[in-house]
């Protein structure tokens, strides 16, 4: 199986992020791997041991994001591509546009993604990607098992069109949903879907070998409208800092009435 | 920009069992700021077979604004497939000509939009908790990044379909039209797409549970809970106060509740009025789902947990004597009050 993970790095979550000239200051910051990429790249590692195959890690990001993908080859991807975002604005609709185009060439069965990055929280770049590939999606899996389509179909109402299907099980607001697409598709991984492993001492030593081939948007071809921003930020700030709390005193039976009287008198809330 | 607006806003009005979630009401309001006064909104309802209730649903949109709601009735649309959703969006869209399009920032809104959004060729920004016009009438949205560490402004480029989905609970819902004006109610018809996507199972939350990103009061248990035998207690205060309970990822790792209920940065982000945070411990991970909360309360037995830094009301103690306590208070405060 041909299994393409799309990788962001983004800020350590631990990180403290401030803000300096209308921009996040990344001097001395620590970068990882998106958590969610992760747990995306772990499932596509699981699947190629259990079906065969590579697993090629692709980024769109600054040159610094060619140190995520070597830790990808480190847990054991066979291929990394990044995908320069210089000439990219700073937009998910232009940078789905240059994904989806580097993805094509890839040819994968499946593609996975997290379910969406740490530092955005849009959750937008790999599902705007999937329609422009014409792929169907499952997101936020918790659980996903490749099976042959017509085997899974049998049991179910349709023919199955004797291909591949991506049998995926996900949490929603309507309850624990389980869902099957025919491949190739695009599947984003949600927290739960497995442990990702780490870079082993012989994994980092091999990773070093491994092909990491860079790509810029202009090799792409894309159509200028495609690089087109849709979007653009005005600003950036911190958040506004909150007042500092009140402790209650007094017994616990005190301290509950008081709160009661505090969440109805002061807080307004009832 | 023109100072007379005349743009349509179209608003995906996502139902739960039938019935409008208060979401749909959210983005409404946003549509409706976003239209303008010269402007006119329209609301897409999708399902399959709803029959009745989608009547009272599609009502309620006319009545807070809506223009035109456009009903689309088909069984593609049963359960959910994201390629039918969206293609029924893009239906309401050919047939409303929309600058923008509104959805919730839900499991399946989050989903609909960046295809709804590639699929126009628009662009989407995601994930909005604010939405203010500038005096040239363009429209700016505001939105976390870094889980709440950071806040950007973003707008669309001129010409650009525009796709919005809006976090629940932090825009104000649209209000009655002051008219008592009566929207028109159409079908709409709809071819779907080839389905991809088959449903195969689907274990449905126990009915009646509230939605936790859009409750208004959230009871949240941490590992200071102690086991799963500890949690009805806070499932009592969250019944008096007519809310939902929430976990941390510390609780829900030692198996004293669902993952289902995990607030924070790998769980759901939720800004309900109140939160009240029992034994958890306020790692920057947890804070990252709830800090945008109105009201923050702490229970917590350690006087140095770091939850206390974003407690608006912090209570130093044993939450197993105070949780009970405080159920008792509530009841009568809200019998005081009717
Ligand atoms: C990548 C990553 C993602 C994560 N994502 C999340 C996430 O989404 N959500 C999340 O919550 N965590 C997340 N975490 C975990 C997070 O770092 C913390 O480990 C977790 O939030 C701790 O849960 P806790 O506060 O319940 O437990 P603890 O930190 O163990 O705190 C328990 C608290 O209970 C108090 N306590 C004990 N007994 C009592 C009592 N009787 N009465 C009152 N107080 C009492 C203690 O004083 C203590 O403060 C993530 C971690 C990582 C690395």
């Amino acid at each position: 199986m041909n299994l393409v993970v799309l990788l962001k790095q983004t800020f350590d979550t631990e990180e403290k992020i401030e803000i300096e000239n209308g921009a996040v200051a990344e001097d001395g910051a620590k970068f990882i791997i998106n958590p969610y990429d992760e747990y995306a790249l772990e499932e596509a590692l699981r699947l190629r041991e259990a079906h065969g195959g590579t697993v090629t890690v692709l980024s769109c990001g600054p040159e610094r994001a060619a140190e995520a993908l070597r830790t990808a080859l480190a847990m054991g991807a066979d291929e990394a591509v990044l995908l320069e975002e210089d000439g990219l604005p700073d937009d998910g609709g232009a940078v789905a546009a240059a994904i989806a185009t580097a993805v094509v060439r890839l040819r994968p069965d499946l593609l996975l993604a997290g379910l969406f990055a740490v530092d955005t929280g849009a959750g937008s770049v790999a599902l705007q990607a999937a329609e422009a590939l014409g792929l169907p999606h499952a997101a936020a899996a918790l659980k996903l098992e490749i099976r042959d389509a017509s085997a899974a179909a049998a049991d179910a109402d349709g023919g199955g069109s004797g291909g591949l299907a991506a049998v995926v099980q996900r949490d929603t607001e309507w309850g624990l949903e389980t869902v099957e697409i025919p491949l190739p598709a695009l599947v984003t991984a949600q927290q739960g879907l497995n442990e990702p492993r780490y870079p082993s001492l012989p994994g980092i030593m091999k990773a070093k070998r491994k092909p990491l081939q860079r790509l810029s948007a202009a090799e792409l071809g894309l159509a200028e409208a495609e690089l087109a921003p849709r979007t653009g930020r005005i600003a950036l700030q911190a958040p506004p800092a909150r007042a500092a709390g009140r402790r209650l005193a007094g017994t616990p039976a005190e301290q509950a009435a008081e709160l009661a009287r505090l969440l109805q008198s002061e807080a307004k809330l009832f | 920009m023109s100072d007379v607006k005349h743009e349509t806003v179209l608003v995906y009005a996502e139902c739960q069992d039938g019935r409008l979630r208060r979401v749909a009401l959210e983005a409404l309001g946003a549509a409706r700021l976003l239209a303008g006064e010269g402007g006119s909104v329209h609301a897409v309802l999708a399902g399959g077979g709803a029959g009745a209730s989608a009547g009272e649903a599609a009502a309620e949109l006319a009545a807070r604004g809506a223009e035109v709601v456009h009903v689309i009735d088909d069984p593609a649309l049963a359960q959910f497939a994201p390629e039918a959703y969206a293609a029924a969006i893009r239906a309401a869209a050919e047939a409303a000509s929309p600058s923008a399009i509104v959805l919730g920032h839900t499991a399946a809104g989050r989903e609909l939009a960046p295809r709804v959004a590639a699929a126009l060729g628009g662009g989407h920004i995601a994930d909005v908790t604010a939405v203010s016009l500038t005096d040239g009438g363009g429209a700016v949205f505001t939105r976390p990044l870094y889980a709440g560490k950071a806040f950007e402004q973003r707008r669309f480029l001129p010409g650009v379909t525009q796709v919005i989905s809006v976090r629940p609970n932090n825009l104000p819902p649209a209000e009655l039209a002051e008219d008592g004006r009566r929207g028109d109610i159409r079908a709409l018809a709809f071819a779907p797409p080839p389905l991809w996507t088959a449903v195969r199972d689907v274990v449905r939350r126990t009915s009646g549970r509230i939605d936790l990103a859009e409750a208004d009061i959230i009871v949240s248990g941490g590992r200071g809970v102690r086991s799963a035998e500890g949690f009805p207690p806070l499932e009592a205060l969250a019944q008096t106060l007519g809310g939902a309970v929430g976990a941390s990822r510390g609780a829900c790792d030692a198996g004293y509740c669902d993952y289902a209920l995990q607030i924070g940065q790998t769980g759901k982000t939720v800004t309900p009025k109140l939160y009240i945070a029992c034994g958890i411990s306020g790692a920057i991970q947890h804070l990252a789902g709830m800090s945008q909360s109105r009201v923050i309360v702490a229970i917590n037995k350690d006087p140095d947990a770091p939850i206390f830094g974003v407690a608006d009301y912090g209570i130093v103690g044993d939450l197993f004597e105070i949780v009970p306590l405080l159920n008792d208070q509530f009841k009568d405060l809200l019998q005081a009050n009717g």
